[in-house]
């Protein structure tokens, strides 16, 4: 169902960024996934994270791997070239990308199962390396395409919809992404979009590894009692979720938390981001105090979501190469090939 | 020296094989003699002998000095430079009857450890050095020197050849400069003063090298990458093919530095293994630049699932995969032909690939530019398949030339003034009937020419399709592209044979040295082959028309399973039984002793001989 073209339908009303473009602009194909998939909330996320940034859609790439979250790049940025890739790959298929034309904005799109089981590897890497990118991952502990199989993501104790227990102990990306040295790192949740949407901006204005854990619960395969990804239980709700055996027609859940202290920090591009939704004390500059704050709130099963770190200062990995200011890929035969009179000197040296 | 009158006599024709322990310095002195003999203008063949290993293990370096001009190995040593006592017995074994041993005599040896049918040549090697230095280190190190001093006496190596290297080598380092001349000079000086000299190996100063340079494979494709304008490589550290991508670096710090900033105009990253190197190779190559890694068999082996990805999405991506002893880790420091069939077909599915077939540096450097043009044109993975005998061995090999006049071919790309100009873009579009559609590099157009790349099935517009029809048409394109790749990849090289002959030989890549000097000898007894050089995959039409034109084709490759008749047979509908397999397999480069004896006792079988006036039915290689 991804050929098909969502209508393009310009209300002459609609409000238009700097550039001229509406919200209907940094749209895609219509969604194939389930009604009220936290993926479609987080694609909605970053339209209008993008459309507010007034970003041109085209001078985005959109990546991602295998699996449900890794099928949103077609439901966003239509006029954006996307790639999906192999599974638990899209960090090498970016870094790759990002080699070659500097000048793009890089937005990789994965998933629980996708980065923290079989992409573990490269999901450390990228970040290692300081890959300007923002890395997305949609994270709701279970294997939705093939059918609700726990993820390297899901908690310790908490039941598959067919019952069984999970025994294996739980892979907190965030606190990953933070050991391994990425230089922004957020959590969010797909049901509370006015966090979210900033959470994006800023990431987008980040120089470097960006990388965002977005809780997105299931609702085919792990949006029930006993799942801790479930809508519910990351709201701190009781509210009961639909019947399992099929899929509920509605509008995703959004939350609006109460606001908490507010703080400023000055991002890259000479933006502010506000934050407003963590503990007033939090201090996002301080990596080590967010790695101990995020171990102490985990072991009371709290999900804690908000900017937790970042490093106005970082540089990416092309200020590691060192390379030119042009992108590589715009370089011609002048630049690359040395010519004959070069090689007359090399044969010179081999003899 | 009472035995004289057996000994061997030769000049500019014979084998020395230094016998070292790995990590001792040997290296950049055998290294010395090699160059110093190239110097007087005698070709020479060398190839380092190595385990995997860093320090302690032996290790073996063979000088072939051979005016001829012969490119492989002989077999057989007429001068053992014996510096490693854990393989003395094996080494002295391996000398030919009449040659020679040099060794260090500082220690005495029993009889026994010497055979009656060889020279021995003792030098009281580490006594020199412990007079002479005080530092350990120095001690060491300079034994080689002092080791290649006596050589050059011994053999009437012009020592001012290898002074000049010397000073080409410590240019700015006059200490060393120094200290090295006079460790060469006390060798010389014992040789001088204790044998006759030359012994009855000597070499004399010829002009048989000519234009022709030294390099190894690795450093030669490296360089092509850098004029096929490579800009991205990521690559993981595996023997042997690691060499290639240090060299692309060092290449590119001296070639593809940004005048006034000296910013890098190229990217290289050292990836966490070889499923990341091919996945940035495809998003870089997919985003616009060229790029390529550079790895071997097991390599390939772990990249699988990326190049199914890249054959069907169709992204350009250049793979240099330097073959060496498999499977499984198998022999990492020796070398073979036998990834043929895993690159060919690699991946799940119904999938070929390009390949090309350098025979030398030469060709290496060659391909490697070459390769990037293909892969761009055709988008498609191309690898260029090296070995560890070419691409780690320094090689005597033509100069390496460029046509100044000649751009990069970017291939089919659209640009924004052509969507601008309304041309309708599909991706997956067969425009021209080649089979190779159009791409557009992200961030190219507004609102134009976006596209979403997949590996899933898609219609030619790039829309996600589950379509039968859809998916059919779409492999019969990649089916009509690697018919247009037929066309486009270099093409084979025939060469007839000094009679007419009813028989022919067919080979790809390193097996070249040794082939031609034992095409020489088959001819000398009388055995004619018609020759076919392959270069690539997919195999042009010359290749069956040759086949079909000999009742029999003996195939020469590098490993245990016959790879390239596989995919003869396969790919071009022949017969096996006309083709005969000379397999050679061990992890040493194949010998021309080897292919001689091979050929001649099938050809003898085959009754292979001149059909000068005996049967005219027959017809002779039409293949161009």
């Amino acid at each position: 169902m991804t050929y098909l073209a969502k209508p393009k339908l310009h209300h002459p009303g609609l409000p238009k960024n700097a550039l001229g473009y509406t919200r209907r602009d940094y749209e895609g194909a219509i969604s194939t996934l389930c009604a009220g998939c936290g993926h479609d909330s987080i694609s909605a996320a970053i339209i209008q994270a993008f459309f507010e940034l007034d970003i041109a859609p085209h001078r985005v790439a959109k990546l991602s791997g295998i699996g449900c979250s890794s099928k949103t790049p077609t439901y966003f940025l239509g006029n954006s070239h996307g790639f999906n890739s192999v599974h638990g790959r899209m960090p090498s298929v970016l870094t790759g990308a990002a080699l070659a034309n500097r000048d793009l904005i890089y937005l990789g799109v994965s998933g629980d199962g996708d980065s923290a089981s079989i992409g573990l590897g490269q999901f450390a890497h990228v970040l290692r390396r300081g890959v300007n990118m923002v890395y997305i991952v949609e994270n709701n502990g279970v294997y939705g395409l093939t059918k609700g199989q726990f993820s390297a993501t899901a908690d310790k104790g908490s039941k598959s919809k067919r019952g069984a227990v999970n025994n294996d102990e739980p892979i907190d990306l965030v606190l990953l992404a933070l050991a391994l040295g990425a230089t922004f790192v957020a959590r969010g949740f797909s049901g509370d979009k006015a966090q979210l949407v900033p959470l994006i901006r800023a990431a987008v204005a980040h120089r470097g590894a960006a990388f965002i854990d977005v809780v997105s619960p299931c609702v085919a395969f792990n949006n029930h009692p006993g799942s801790t990804k479930s809508y519910d239980y990351v709201r701190e709700h009781n509210e009961a979720v639909n019947r399992l055996d099929f899929m509920p027609d509605r509008a995703p859940i959004t939350t609006d938390y109460a606001e908490g202290s507010v703080r400023d920090v000055m991002l890259h591009d000479g933006g502010t981001v506000r934050l407003r939704k963590l503990h007033a004390e939090y201090d996002p500059s301080d990596k080590v105090g967010a790695m101990a704050y995020l171990e102490s709130r985990r072991a009371q099963g709290e999900v804690v979501t908000g900017l937790l770190y970042v490093d106005t200062e970082s540089d990416d990995m092309h200020a590691s190469l060192r390379t030119v200011d042009a992108p590589l890929n715009s370089l011609g035969d002048a630049e690359l090939v040395p010519g004959n009179a070069a090689l007359v000197a090399v044969n010179a040296s081999l003899r | 020296m009472d035995n004289r009158v057996n000994s061997l006599v030769r000049v500019n024709d014979f084998v020395v094989k230094f016998a070292n322990v790995n990590g001792s310095g040997s290296a950049s002195a055998n290294g010395l003699f090699a160059r110093a003999v190239l110097r007087m203008g005698v070709p020479v063949a060398a190839r380092n002998i190595f385990p995997s290993n860093i320090q302690g293990l032996p290790t073996w370096y063979e000088v072939r000095i051979v005016e001829a001009g012969w490119r492989g190995r002989r077999g057989g040593v007429d001068l053992m430079v014996a510096m490693n006592p854990q393989t003395w017995d094996k080494d002295v074994a391996e000398i030919e009857a009449g040659g020679y041993l040099f060794y260090d005599s500082t220690k005495p040896l029993p009889p026994s450890k010497f055979r009656d049918d060889v020279i021995a040549l003792g030098v009281p090697l580490t006594a020199i050095c412990n007079e002479t230095y005080s530092d350990v280190r120095q001690r060491q190190l300079f034994k080689n020197i002092v080791y290649l001093g006596s050589l050059s006496a011994l053999l009437d190596l012009d020592p001012q050849e290898i002074e000049r290297l010397f000073a080409e080598q410590y240019r700015g380092k006059e200490a060393l400069l120094e200290s090295n001349r006079k460790a060469l000079q006390l060798g010389r000086d014992y040789a001088l003063a204790n044998f006759e000299c030359p012994i009855g190996l000597s070499i004399a100063r010829r002009d048989a090298v000519g234009e022709r340079i030294f390099i190894d494979g690795n450093s030669a494709a490296a360089l092509g990458a850098v004029y096929g304008g490579a800009t991205v490589a990521a690559w993981y550290p595996i023997t042997p093919s690691s060499s290639l991508a240090e060299s692309f670096a060092s290449w590119c710090r001296k070639l593809r530095a940004e005048p006034g900033t000296g910013k890098q105009r190229y990217a290289i990253v050292q990836a966490e293994d070889e499923l990341s190197s091919i996945g940035m190779v495809i998003g870089a190559a997919w985003n616009g630049a060229r790029a390529f890694t550079a790895t071997s068999g097991p390599g390939v082996s772990l990249m699988q699932e990326f190049l199914g990805l890249a054959y069907f999405a169709e992204i350009p991506a250049v793979l240099f995969d330097v073959q060496r002893g498999s499977p499984s880790t198998g022999m990492p420091t020796r070398t073979q032909q036998a990834d043929l069939i895993s690159c060919a077909y690699a991946s799940h599915g119904d999938t070929k690939h390009v390949l090309l077939l350098p025979e030398d540096p030469a060709e290496c450097f060659e391909f490697g530019a070459l390769a990037f043009d293909l892969a761009d044109r055709l988008q498609t993975p191309v690898f260029v398949m090296l070995d560890l005998d070419i691409g780690m061995q320094d090689w005597l090999t033509e100069p390496l030339a460029w046509d100044d006049s000649r751009r990069l071919d970017r291939g089919k790309v659209m640009t924004a003034q052509d969507l601008d100009a309304g041309r309708d873009f599909g991706r997956y579009l067969d425009v021209d009937g080649d089979g190779i559609p159009y791409r557009t590099y992200p961030g190219t157009h507004a609102v134009k020419g976006s596209y979403f790349t997949r590996g899933t099935t898609k219609d030619r517009y790039a829309r996600y399709t589950e379509e039968g029809p859809a998916y059919v048409d779409n492999m019969q394109r990649l089916q009509r592209k690697f018919e247009t790749a037929r066309s486009l990849v270099p093409k084979p090289v025939m060469t007839r044979a000094a009679q007419p002959t009813n028989a022919g030989v067919i080979w790809f890549g390193s097996t070249g040295a040794a082939m031609a000097e034992s095409l020489a000898e088959l001819e000398r007894q009388d055995v004619h082959l018609d020759r076919l050089r392959i270069r690539a995959f997919p195999f042009d039409d010359a290749i069956p028309d040759f086949v079909a034109a000999h009742d029999h084709v003996f195939v020469v490759e590098q490993n245990r399973d016959a790879q390239l008749k596989m995919l003869l047979v396969n790919e071009c509908g022949i017969d096996p039984a006309k083709l005969t397999s000379v397999l050679h397999y061990d992890g040493t480069p194949i010998t021309e002793r080897f292919i001689t004896r091979e050929i001649g006792e099938k050809a003898r079988f085959y009754n292979v001989t001149p059909l000068t006036g005996r049967r005219p039915g027959v017809r002779n290689g039409k293949a161009a």
